[in-house]
């Protein structure tokens, strides 16, 4: 189990907070809370260690397309990729309602 | 009915069984009423999971939704199946503990809150042990209280079903609901596969679990008060149908004298199969 | 009282039996047909209790609960025993009798009869009737003189007022046993006994379990096997001096074991949450 930290500039408010998903195995929860400051931190807690690179490039790659003052915390059990941009965006999709 | 009717329904029926711990709450809840307390943003989460190299869960897998049912204040534990089997750890436990309890204080002091429970869990959470046994006792002492007060209703849908010592919780509820889907027992087939040899139960034969366990065999012998559709709407109908029976004249774990007869007739040089213990145990009248 | 008691041994045998027998002095009545749970009125302090006991019952119709295990039989034995308890409440200044769960219980009965004629319910009728009998007054005490394992603990003693225990070999409180939580977690034995040097609820050692804050007391040199009269007095000591506390506190419901002092550090997140949820609800 490891925990990783990112953070990355950010400048549009935010306005509400967000919860997704589940724990289970092959799935992950995503917390999404507004910050003030410019700075978005991702905090993800995951059960498989060794997978950093991967995980940076998945959160990197959502904050191309996303920009918001959040602190956004994942709780991971072994969600590929793919289920946890899923996850990402359902969560986005919900910021915006 | 006409087949047009048929239709409809069939098209407008949404699992209830499909829907997560929240969504199950929200389902119960009168519309545009429920409010999650103690949630994932609270973070209460497992002291205990993480120290084993268990990802804990913001919510430690159980949501508490205040709201009402039918206009009264009501409290609504729901038991998420999907993290670590709905069992029970010592933040689990005690957010089902303390919303009963907190009920209770509500009902002393005159304002009348109703509870339900979800109950979708494995039992206690083998990584916590004895803190998640310590508040499964808490919370039977808190129903057993309650629900002097005031119906504590609970519901199992499934597919996980309700075992362990949380089946001792259902049993102590005023009512339980079932879906045909449910399985209400003890010991998980597994466990007793693994205890008792695969002669006493084949953990894999599905239909034979479901036949001593399941929501309709439970039926069968009267140790549960409803069976319903897996509907989302048709559960909650009958919970607010449930609430409106008021408090029961007997509690079914209280049916001493029936079950002493039931359990005294029985031959147990043989094993018997759900029907036949029906049949056995069929006309001996409520066993409520 | 004699210095030398007659201990059962063999398929009969039992901490359970035992006690009651060392704690009574009385010929014990088992209920109905049944000879698997066994209780006796006796003097405890200055009022007459009842003490209950499941034990080993080799003859028993159920071969799935022949060991001590609380099944079918043993839960309504138990449910009617304690609600024969609070019957013979003859009202008005009457003390209500205190209730002394005698605990050595290898755990629930494991079979297919008992889920098919519902156990669940069967052991949920006990612990009603220790709950029914603590909120009506009744001080309930629960006397760990063996194992105490998962839901039969939930039917006979979990529900009591105040719990203690032997600091004894084999004293044991758990929601599984050992080599079948090692099977389920697939780890070895020694792996869980490790586990539960770090992680206080998981431990198999009673004196860990103590730090959970939920035992009123741990009670030091007794030989829980084979006690003798002093070991026995030592223990209707401990038990007369809880008897007192409970009516002195006259709190019925549970309480006390997250208020106690370790229950503060080891329950803190008992606590937190029950903070939290009142403060939100």
């Amino acid at each position: 189990m490891e925990t990783l930290r990112y953070e990355y500039p950010v400048s549009k408010p935010v306005k509400r907070r967000v919860h997704v998903g589940v724990v289970g195995s092959g799935d992950l929860e995503v917390l999404i809370e507004p910050v003030d400051g410019d700075t978005a931190q991702v905090v993800i807690n995951t059960s498989v260690d060794g997978f950093g690179r991967v995980w940076k490039t998945v959160v990197d790659r959502f904050f191309t397309r996303f920009d918001g003052r959040v602190a956004i915390e994942i709780n991971d059990f072994g969600a590929t990729p793919g289920v946890v941009l899923l996850r990402l965006e359902q969560a986005v999709e919900e910021l915006g309602q | 009915m006409n087949a047009q009717t048929d239709w409809k329904g069939f098209l407008a029926r949404r699992s209830f069984i499909e829907l997560d711990a929240r969504e199950r709450t929200i389902a119960l809840l009168d519309a545009g009423s429920f409010r999650e307390i103690v949630g994932p943003f609270d973070r209460l989460k497992s002291p205990w999971l993480p120290m084993q190299g268990i990802v804990a869960q913001a919510d430690d897998g159980v949501v508490i939704a205040r709201g009402t049912i039918d206009g009264e204040p009501a409290v609504v534990a729901a038991i998420e199946s999907a993290y670590q089997g709905g069992s029970m750890g010592e933040v689990s436990g005690a957010k089902i503990a303390g919303a009963l309890e907190l009920a209770l204080r509500d009902n002393e002091n005159g304002i009348r809150t109703r509870a339900v429970l979800l109950l979708e869990t494995g039992g206690v959470r083998l990584q916590e042990a004895n803190l998640g046994l310590a508040a499964i006792a808490e919370i039977h002492a808190a129903i057993v209280a309650l629900r002097r007060h005031v119906p504590v209703v609970g519901v199992i849908g499934g597919m996980v079903g309700c075992f362990g010592g949380m089946s001792l919780a259902a049993a102590l509820c005023s009512y339980l609901i079932v879906t045909r889907e449910a399985r209400l027992g003890m010991n998980g087939p597994e466990v007793i596969e693994q205890e008792a040899g695969i002669e006493e139960i084949d953990s894999s034969d599905r239909a034979l679990i479901w036949s001593l366990i399941g929501g309709e065999q439970r039926t069968r012998l009267g140790m549960v008060d409803a069976l319903v559709e897996d509907d989302a709407t048709q559960i909650a109908k009958q919970v607010r149908t449930t609430f409106a029976l008021g408090i029961p004249k007997a509690y079914r774990c209280e049916a001493l004298d029936t079950y002493l007869t039931r359990i005294g007739e029985v031959d147990t040089s043989k094993q018997l199969t759900g029907v036949q213990l029906a049949t056995l145990w069929g006309n001996k009248g409520d066993s409520k | 009282m004699s210095d030398a008691l007659t201990i059962p041994t063999g398929p009969h045998a039992s901490r359970g039996r035992v006690w009651l027998h060392a704690l009574t002095e009385r010929e014990e009545q088992g209920f109905g047909q049944s000879h698997s749970v066994l209780f006796a009125d006796a003097p405890l302090g200055d009022i007459d209790a009842r003490f209950i006991a499941v034990v080993p019952d080799p003859a028993n119709r159920f071969p799935r609960a022949r060991q001590g295990e609380v099944g079918l039989e043993q839960g309504w034995a138990l449910a009617n025993i304690v609600r024969q308890t609070i019957d013979a409440h003859r009202g008005g200044d009457e003390r209500r009798r205190p209730i002394v769960a005698v605990v050595d219980v290898v755990g629930q009965a494991y079979g297919r009869r008992e889920e098919l004629m519902g156990i669940h319910l069967a052991c949920a009728a006990a612990a009603n009737a220790y709950a029914q009998a603590r909120l009506a007054g009744h001080p309930v005490i629960a006397l760990i003189v063996g194992h105490a394992m998962s839901g039969a603990f939930l039917a006979h003693g979990y529900q009591a007022n105040r719990i203690v225990a032997l600091d004894a070999p084999d004293v044991l409180i758990h929601a599984m046993g050992q080599a079948a939580a090692a099977r389920i977690t697939r780890r070895t034995v020694e792996q869980l006994a490790e586990l539960g040097n770090r992680i206080p609820p998981m431990s198999y050692d009673i004196r860990n379990y103590a730090k959970l804050g939920l035992l009123d007391s741990l009670i030091e040199g007794v030989d829980a096997d084979a006690p003798d009269a002093a070991a026995v007095q030592q223990v209707r000591k401990v038990l007369a001096g809880t008897l007192d506390s409970i009516r002195q506190d006259g709190v019925r419901d549970l309480s006390a074991r997250y208020r106690s002092k370790e229950a503060q550090t080891t329950r803190a997140a008992s606590i937190e949450v029950r903070k939290r949820l009142a403060e939100q609800w």
